[in-house]
């Protein structure tokens, strides 16, 4: 009898045992990561397959036993791609919702507008996209997932224009056309930059108001001046304004595109297919053998599966990626450090080279990379609209920079039939 | 300087182009701010919603967009009585339409943008129709039939409407509760049941438009903010009440546009369409068909 009672009395001091150490990691708070997300409006498009990523990063944490044993919650509002909007969702993640953590959400303008306040707090910012949003402020605890190195306004074109200047005979005039927003502006300066060194005469230089319906007077104005080459930085609509007009006026040139915002989401590719065969345009993600970084394709798999249910961009090549190395580089930081401390998370940031999915990040100075990795790519061999051909490699064909060349460029850009 | 004459052409047909297309997107304000003095900010939402309505049909029936705006016209129009009905009943009846109606109608924009997102996503979309990717060349003109197919469309509807409003009995009642509900009622019209009809015609038209939209270019549910200003400044500048006046000022606004894009830079096109409307309303503040 004493024995069925010492072991009854050793099963129950085991049994408390368990159910106190189970709750010990459970009962720790979660690490909260905040951020405002444009899940309406204009940026909605990126904001939405952002955020799809990051869940698809949260759900594996968790089940990986969340970050330094602690589970991870997301707070987060949709700043409806409304820099107005924007510093007061900031302050109420980090003065009301107590987060840990904040990162950003997409675009350009919504990230600059939470940056003051976020350097009111001195918290480490971990941002998505944004073209050269640090250049005023120079914050050192600042990163950007953006590949376009220390200096964007000039990286943003620089494959193009090199790509331009290589070329037998060499082309003498350019036209530079794009959107009167700060995306466009900076690309075009950019872009006139790039033309400047290398010699090429700019015939056009006009930029183009928010809302333009019909491109046709534009593209026509730009044939008659016969250049030789089109640059282009335009947002998603007028990207499809701009080649509608191209195809309707018959507009021909050595190279054509550029800056064209648009191109690299599923629903273009779509739209246009065979009438990209020999667009030239920026790029951060191709699937060619030349970027088939470790992980990335798993990743993509992951998304792919989710995506149509989601109603995001079904490829995901330009946008979920970079999403999803932007949390394995906070999840490092984090483990790195062992906490969520500001300053020691970004000096973390500051000296670590990051393995991701997108290959190797080094942040510079300001929160750039490193080194640009702003890609140029070329649509080529596009066969009627089936959006499947995008996920194959030599479709978007890499052309610059040199490490990452994946095929050769194609001269001139003609209208082409189906 | 010698204007080069194929550029000019190719403009003046751009912007007549044009004005087909904004007199379709601005005849619904007409009529709702115009003749029944309804603010409705939330019209362009609902031209996003017709561009939505016209995507589904097409893609998933293989439904001409043009065919799939006539069937969605007759629910838009019950739509547009039910929302006249909500706003009398909340606010014009009391007298308290300006501020608060304002306020309705942005709810009703976020609501409706909102719900386009819920329900397509926040991706572009596009139509699917012969005619968008053809181009008719007479001579060294060409005029893309994307552009042509709103025009024909966006003119035989507003003369539809000014058929209706001119030859029927109906029709002539909505022009008269835009000038006198009073003595309309003396004469034994019911000037509610008139404008709640009017309103739901105002957003049938908006539906119609919407088609018209994406056969010119893709749209996502916020796009519909960027026509706010434009629908509103062709209102007032055709006159208010005047469907003429609507056309006129749409091709007036879209040949000033193409002009200036093909001539001075399309950055000055917004600029020099509304100095246009300053200019018009400095010398005739009632518009150009306004009484």
């Amino acid at each position: 009898m004493k024995v069925l009672s010492r072991l009854i009395t050793r099963a129950f001091a085991l049994l408390a045992c368990v159910l106190c150490a189970g709750p010990v990691s459970s009962q720790q708070p979660p690490i909260k990561i905040g951020f405002g997300m444009a899940l309406s409006g204009g940026l909605a498009g990126g904001g939405k397959a952002a955020l799809l990523t990051y869940q698809i990063w949260q759900e594996e944490i968790n089940a990986r036993g969340g970050l330094l044993g602690r589970k991870v919650e997301f707070v987060y509002y949709d700043d409806q791609s409304n820099p107005a909007t924007v510093p007061g969702v900031y302050s109420k993640l980090m003065d009301i919702d107590k987060v840990d953590v904040i990162i950003s959400g997409y675009g350009t303008v919504p990230i600059v507008a939470a940056m003051p306040v976020v350097m009111g707090r001195k918290k480490t910012f971990l941002a998505f996209y944004a073209l050269d949003a640090n250049a005023q402020f120079k914050y050192d605890r600042y990163f950007t997932m953006q590949p376009s190195g220390p200096n964007p306004q000039s990286e943003f074109s620089v494959g193009y224009f090199e790509l331009a200047a290589a070329l037998t005979p060499k082309p003498q005039t350019v036209a530079i056309v794009g959107a009167d927003a700060e995306f466009g502006q900076i690309a075009m300066a950019g872009a006139r930059e790039h033309a400047k060194k290398h010699g090429f005469k700019i015939v056009y230089d006009q930029s183009y108001p928010p809302a333009t319906v019909d491109f046709t007077s534009i593209v026509r104005s730009i044939k008659v001046l016969n250049p030789d080459l089109v640059y282009i930085s335009s947002y998603p609509p007028d990207t499809a304004g701009m080649l509608r007009a191209t195809y309707e006026v018959g507009l021909t040139a050595k190279m054509i595109g550029g800056g064209m915002v648009g191109l690299q989401f599923a629903a273009l590719k779509q739209q246009f297919g065979y009438q990209l065969n020999n667009v030239v345009c920026y790029d951060y993600y191709a699937p060619e053998p030349t970027m088939k970084f470790p992980g990335v394709d798993d990743f993509l798999v992951k998304y792919r599966a989710r995506a149509a249910a989601a109603g995001v961009d079904v490829l995901g090549l330009y946008i979920p990626p970079f999403a999803y190395a932007q949390m394995q580089i906070l999840e490092e930081t984090v483990k790195a450090v062992g906490g969520v401390d500001d300053a020691k998370m970004a000096d973390y940031l500051h000296k670590t080279t990051f393995k991701t999915i997108v290959g190797d990040i080094k942040f510079g100075q300001y929160g750039e990379w490193e080194t640009a990795r702003i890609i140029t790519v070329q649509y080529q061999d596009i066969k009627g609209n089936d959006v499947q051909q995008f996920k194959e490699s030599g479709k978007q064909v890499i052309l610059h920079p040199a490490n990452y060349k994946s095929g050769d460029l194609k001269v001139p850009f003609t209208p082409t039939k189906q | 300087m010698l204007v080069n004459p194929e550029l000019l052409f190719n403009a003046l047909l751009t912007g007549l182009l044009l004005g087909g297309f904004y007199s379709a997107v601005s005849v619904g304000i007409t009529i709702a701010f115009g003749m029944l003095d309804i603010v409705n900010i939330a019209h362009p939402a609902f031209i996003i919603l017709g561009s939505f309505v016209a995507f589904y049909l097409n893609s998933t029936f293989g439904i001409d967009p043009l065919v799939a705006s006539l069937i969605a016209a007759p629910p838009a129009f019950l739509v547009g009585r039910l929302l006249y009905k909500m706003y009398y009943y909340a606010f014009e009846r009391h007298g308290e339409e300006s501020l608060q109606g304002l306020a309705f109608f942005f709810g009703v924009l976020f609501i409706v943008e909102v719900g386009l997102l819920l329900v397509f996503g926040v991706d572009y979309r596009f139509v699917e129709a012969d005619y968008i990717r053809k181009t008719i060349a007479l001579g060294y003109v060409s005029l893309p039939l994307r552009l042509v197919v709103p025009l024909i469309a966006g003119l035989a509807m507003v003369a539809v409407i000014y058929v209706f409003t001119s030859r029927t009995f109906l029709g002539r009642a909505i022009l008269a509760v835009s000038q006198d509900p009073g003595a309309l009622r003396l004469v034994g019209g019911n000037p509610v049941r008139v404008k709640e009809i009017a309103f739901g015609l105002s957003i049938a038209t908006a539906v119609l438009a919407g088609a018209l939209l994406i056969i010119i270019q893709p749209v996502e549910p916020s796009l519909g903010r960027e026509y706010i200003g434009r629908v509103f400044a062709i209102c007032v500048l055709g006159g208010m009440t005047s469907l003429g006046g609507t056309v006129l000022a749409s091709i007036i606004l879209g040949i000033a546009e193409a002009l200036t894009a093909t001539f001075v830079g399309p950055s000055w096109a917004p600029a020099v369409a509304f100095g246009l409307l300053i200019f018009t309303l400095g010398a005739r503040p009632e518009g150009i068909f306004g009484r």
